[in-house]
């Protein structure tokens, strides 16, 4: 019985969102319950990844602490380089941690629900991708799910520790407004990378093996971000701005927190933009994923 | 000696054929190859000559970093996983029965992977940084040569490492977390995070002295003219040192794994 319900949410999900456009109330109402269905289904392939994963504790554990030290590296060497300077780019240590630990664990939320979606090209590749359109759950919750790995908390923990190091180094004064934007911060940057995973996986449905475009995006963004703006040339700060607007994530809203000027002599209203960014990053990611999923080809194998 | 040379052709067929992977990984490389340079230039503009080395220099250390991270596999994933799961589902029982030395035949495969990475992940990332940075590239055509010297001491380094870590799946049944604990020590003690020059005192006198100091430091500094005659030859002996030392624990090792796949019957 599951399999004609099935066979009704592949096609709506290959017809995009024009297939629904004659009755509005009902596609107001499939979208939303398709939402809830996709987030359920999310959660139940992520609890069985969770239930499998959590049979090797040992293992587990091993990979947990792998993740969390390799992420620490990053911080070991602004450590490190800290070790021979009071201050990079005319910024202090406690400063960049601030920076660090807010682009470190948007990140690491980010990778922990969607980090697996940069495995869609393999599945293009080897065909696996057609196992997951013929069954009755929005395919971007299950490609999400897909290998769900708890091990990717390391990161959080990691970005997490940096931050709450940050918050105690430094000299802020606090008003509420700037105690507010600590959790929009790191939701909003965490919905910016999220929306980068999704446009990356929609880019490989084109260009099957090339997940490294994506980890240049996701990874090398959150690198970048680890660093002051002033650090950087003009030329690339305008780029992760207004083309890509990683800046959003935490240089603007924290440069605010911090009391710092802005990059490019952009106004203070922006610090309070990340929500808007991140919406706005969701649609063109949202309509990639759709187009590409529309335009997919199986290989035939 | 024909039938390895075929092998390592073969394997640099093989990665040559992933042409979108390859210009995937390019652009990748250079990307990071930008963030670092930044970095490094904030870094040396507060310390010139920090670690010994100038600003060009020091930018050229970043891009040769990018240049070798797949040449070296700096964070694994070279031939070591086939042979994990080779070595998982018993498949590597055939391996043994061939009339080929186990050891060689792999590394001689890696040598053709690691020929094709330098090629295909190495130039371009290294040419787009010397177009918008200023590097300290060597001008004399002996130094690119011992610099290719070294580095191939250095794959071979890399390998005999890695050869280590795919074995302990003998013992271990799972070689995820061993590979995973080796790629964190070569991202650490290679120098891929910073120059090892900069690592303070006892820390930075034991990351030079350790094998992954091999697999960019070394190289790099050769590359960089830091070993002026008959030094060169100590920088060879090093790095040639460790590669003899861990083949040859690879190979002890091989013996007493392969003593124990025939007690399982496997």
């Amino acid at each position: 019985m599951a399999d004609t319900t099935g066979a009704v949410e592949v096609a709506g999900a290959a017809d995009g969102p024009g297939g629904r456009s004659a009755d509005w109330p009902d596609a107001v109402f499939a979208e939303r319950s398709r939402f809830v269905e996709g987030v359920r289904a999310y959660g139940l392939i992520a609890m069985m990844w969770l239930r499998s994963t959590m049979a090797y504790r040992a293992s587990f554990a091993m990979m947990a602490f792998g993740n969390f030290a390799a992420t620490a590296f990053d911080f070991v060497s602004i450590l490190l380089m800290f070790s021979h300077v009071d201050r990079l780019g005319g910024y202090t240590l406690p400063e960049i941690a601030l920076l660090y630990g807010v682009a470190g664990t948007a990140f690491g939320l980010a990778d922990l629900l969607l980090g697996s979606m940069d495995r869609l090209g393999a599945r293009v590749r080897d065909g696996t991708l057609d196992t997951l359109l013929v069954r009755p759950v929005p395919v971007l919750a299950q490609v999400a799910a897909d290998q769900f790995a708890l091990r990717r908390l390391g990161r959080v923990i990691q970005g997490v520790l940096v931050l709450g190091y940050a918050l105690v180094a430094l000299d802020i004064e606090w008003t509420p407004l700037k105690v507010a934007m600590m959790p929009m911060m790191l939701l909003s940057g965490a919905a910016v990378f999220g929306a980068l995973f999704v446009a990356g996986a929609a880019f490989q449905f084109v260009a099957q093996d090339a997940s490294q475009v994506q980890n240049a995006f996701t990874y090398g963004g959150n690198t970048l971000l680890q660093y002051p703006p002033s650090v950087f040339a003009k030329d690339l700060v305008r780029g992760v701005t207004f083309v890509v607007p990683l800046a959003f994530v935490n240089w603007l809203p924290a440069l605010y927190v911090l009391g710092r000027d802005y990059p490019l002599d952009l106004p203070v209203w922006v610090a309070f933009l990340p929500p808007v960014v991140a919406v706005l990053c969701w649609l063109p990611a949202g309509l990639g994923w759709r187009s590409g999923l529309r335009a997919y080809r199986s290989t035939g194998s | 000696m024909r039938l390895y040379a075929v092998v390592a052709a073969g394997q640099f067929r093989r990665f040559a054929t992933y042409r979108t992977a390859t210009a995937a990984g390019v652009f990748t490389n250079t990307v990071f190859g930008f963030i670092l340079a930044y970095t490094y230039v904030a870094l040396w503009d507060e310390r010139p000559q920090l670690g010994g080395y100038d600003m060009s220099q020091a930018l050229s250390y970043v891009w040769l970093g990018q240049a070798l991270l797949m040449t070296c596999s700096m964070m694994g994933g070279g031939f070591e996983n086939e042979l994990i799961e080779r070595i998982r589902t018993g498949d590597v029982a055939v391996d043994l029965y061939r009339p080929v030395d186990l050891q060689l035949w792999w590394l001689a495969g890696d040598l053709g992977r690691a020929a094709f990475h330098l090629l295909g992940r190495g130039i371009v990332p290294m040419l787009a940084g010397s177009l918008a940075f200023d590097l300290a590239l060597p001008s004399s055509p002996g130094v690119w040569v011992a610099f290719l010297v070294s580095v191939g001491l250095g794959v071979v380094v890399s390998f005999a490492i890695r050869y280590l870590v795919a074995l302990s799946t003998f013992w271990l049944m799972d070689g995820a977390g061993m590979a995973q604990m080796s790629w964190l020590a070569g991202m650490f003690f290679s120098g891929m995070l910073l120059p090892l020059t900069l690592f303070p005192g006892v820390l930075g006198d034991v990351a030079r002295a350790l094998p992954w100091s091999s697999m960019l430091q070394v190289p790099a500094d050769v590359f960089l003219g830091k070993y002026p005659g008959w030094e060169l030859v100590g920088a060879y002996a090093f790095q040639a040192g460790w590669a003899l030392a861990l083949l040859l624990v690879g190979r002890m090792v091989q013996s007493v794994a392969t003593r124990r796949v025939v007690v399982q019957g496997g």
